[in-house]
């Protein structure tokens, strides 16, 4: 294979998006590990939940793309909200294990429900704006591409204005950092595990959402989201915010050049191998603190 | 948290054991005994999750992989290398805890769900390779031609032998398990899956106690893999990929995390869901999916914890009528 700097390139745009929706799912997971200390199962699902909930919107009614994907990322965001409010909320002892073995059971649902109601097709979008390739550097970049990122930007924007300058936002960095102080300055921290989740499934749906131009979605591709945004997650150190950039862009970036340089069967256990070092190593992930505890 | 663990615990197990020695007989066809010998392969799987679940306190999402590379090893050993079965169980058993030991060391002595964490890579490193390494594996179309157990010149391949022997390699396990939680080791698990700090000031080395518990587990696993390969005459990668470990936690849960009749319960839905499943169609998995929501709300303590409650109250029942 020659290699010269438009292939490198190449690859990395490839990683970098791909990386993006990996991001975009592992900022998820943050949030909802940073209220919980619990590992959300039905995150990929919430992806998956979005991309179909858009391309079925497409596909009935022919409604601007403006339209379709605010609505959709409500609808998925009102799935998040219930799948909390009746089932993580009425749990008598809500153990970080409890919580994820209630989220496997939701996963489950979701998959279901979305399996029934919108059918065992794959589904597809059209991409925002044309499929006409941008040649940069000697590389071909889709248009789709550039607005995965540019989204991913702005929903990591979005999220961080959210948790410094809004009440609520600064109420769930509080019951992050120790509940019951928070309980006892009046903080509903029943509450802020319910924003929790609804941001994780607004943020899983938009990834799903904007993949879904690239790569078409059916009910079954929530898995392989979920397990690759919650590595991602792990590698930029669980509940960190930024974490989430850094590890879902360095895992797109591995699983590129992994797939040309060493195999694509092998790409992703390269990418988990890298996992396993980092948590060996570094286990509160590239960015993340270390927790220290006391007695 | 726990079940008690005593002399009624070795009774009860002896008395399901002679119980279950009908089950060839009584079998209405080979399709239901095959089922109840899965069932047992089964129970170690989920015994032996439980015993790391419930007493380590750590959720593994590499059980199917431990299961898996137990089978690949003794089914590569026998089906390409002409090894006996007899000698690919303890090497398959080494091989396991070996790669355990090295998983488990490093995550195992920070706090929180580190273990969930390398294990999930952990699975999914096996599955790339249970397909890639076509040679040894088979690749995707899986691993064939695996020989069966031979004692003293006599193949264990017939439905009712392979039940017996089943049953006798996963009942000789639970012993084992319920020896290993009624010994010195097993008081310092249950102590620290309490109280890990207090436990730690008695001197109990947690580290050292939750590693082994980790190992012994997918040793377990891994021997439940041998049965199945030796059995099957076949693998593929699918039957041990990342959701077979979820799935195997999920059951864990069913049936009651750290409590001992869990399991049976737990390892008896994991059976039978697939045949469930085949037969009624897309519904089911949503009505899955709830009902696991439904039983972790409303039993915590999973099938086994509804179990002492109903006997509790049946045997309150019993003393005030007694008293009357």
């Amino acid at each position: 294979m020659q290699v010269d700097s438009a292939l490198l390139l190449q690859l990395a745009f490839g990683g970098i998006a791909t990386g993006s929706i990996y991001a975009l799912v592992a900022l998820g997971f943050n949030v909802v590990f940073k209220s919980t200390d619990a590992i959300n199962f039905a995150q990929g699902e919430w992806v998956m939940a979005g991309g179909m909930m858009a391309a079925w919107l497409h596909q009935q009614f022919a409604w601007p793309l403006l339209a379709i994907v605010p609505l959709a990322v409500a609808c998925v965001a009102l799935l998040g909200l219930a799948s909390e409010r009746l089932s993580v909320y009425p749990l008598s002892q809500p153990s970080p294990m409890a919580i994820t073995l209630v989220t496997i059971g939701f996963a489950i649902a979701t998959k279901a429900i979305i399996m029934l109601t919108l059918g065992k097709m794959p589904m597809s979008l059209p991409s925002f704006s044309g499929t006409q390739s941008i040649m940069i550097g000697g590389a071909s970049v889709q248009p789709q591409a550039l607005w995965i990122v540019g989204l991913l930007l702005a929903t990591m924007a979005a999220v961080h204005v959210f948790f410094e300058r809004t009440v609520i936002g600064k109420a769930m960095k509080a019951a992050a950092a120790d509940r019951e102080a928070a309980a006892l300055v009046g903080i509903n921290v029943a509450r802020t595990v319910m924003w929790a989740f609804m941001i994780a499934a607004a943020a899983g749906a938009i990834a799903g959402i904007i993949i879904t131009p690239m790569t078409l979605t059916s009910f079954s591709a929530g898995t392989v989201l979920g397990f690759k945004g919650f590595s991602a997650a792990m590698l930029g150190g669980l509940g960190s915010l930024p974490g989430a950039l850094v590890g879902g862009l360095l895992l797109g970036l591995l699983e590129a050049f992994s797939a040309a340089f060493i195999s694509s069967a092998y790409k992703d256990a390269v990418a988990f191998v890298v996992l396993l070092l980092v948590l060996f190593f570094r286990p509160a992930g590239l960015l993340g603190r270390a927790q220290v505890q006391k007695v | 948290m726990h079940s008690a663990i005593g002399p009624a615990t070795y009774r009860g197990l002896a008395v399901l054991g002679v119980l279950l020695l009908v089950v060839p007989w009584v079998a209405p066809n080979a399709y239901i005994l095959n089922l109840a010998t899965l069932w047992l392969t089964n129970l170690l799987l989920v015994a032996s999750l439980n015993l790391l679940m419930g007493y380590a306190g750590q959720i593994s999402l590499a059980h199917g992989a431990f299961y898996g590379i137990g089978a690949y090893v003794s089914g590569v050993l026998g089906a390409k290398y002409g090894i006996s079965p007899w000698i690919g169980l303890p090497v398959s058993l080494a091989v396991t805890g070996l790669v355990a030991l090295v998983v488990g060391w490093p995550t195992l002595r920070l706090k929180g769900h580190y273990l969930a964490m390398a294990t999930l890579g952990f699975n999914a490193i096996a599955s790339v390779l249970f397909v890639e390494l076509r040679d040894w594996t088979g690749g995707p179309n899986g691993l064939v031609n695996i020989p069966p157990y031979v004692l003293f010149g006599w193949k264990l391949d017939s439905d009712r032998v392979f039940f017996y022997f089943t049953l006798v390699v996963t009942f000789g396990c639970l012993v084992l398990l319920l020896n290993l939680l009624d010994s010195r080791a097993g008081r310092a698990l249950r102590a620290l899956s309490t109280a890990e700090i207090g436990a730690e000031c008695m001197g109990i080395d947690v580290h050292w106690h939750k590693l082994l518990v980790f190992v012994v587990s997918a040793m377990f696993a891994a021997l439940a893999g041998c049965l199945y390969a030796h059995h099957n005459a076949f693998v593929s990668p699918e039957s041990f990929d990342f959701g077979v470990s979820v799935m195997l936690v999920v059951m864990v849960a069913l049936g009651g995390t750290g409590h001992w009749w869990g399991a049976f319960f737990g390892a008896l839905i994991y059976t039978a869901l697939p045949e469930l499943l085949r037969s009624v169609g897309d519904l089911e998995m949503l009505v899955f999916g709830v009902s696991l929501v439904l039983v972790l709300l409303f039993f915590p303590r999973g099938l086994g914890g509804a179990l002492d409650w109903v006997l509790a109250r049946f045997g309150r029942g019993r003393a005030e009528g007694g008293a009357r």
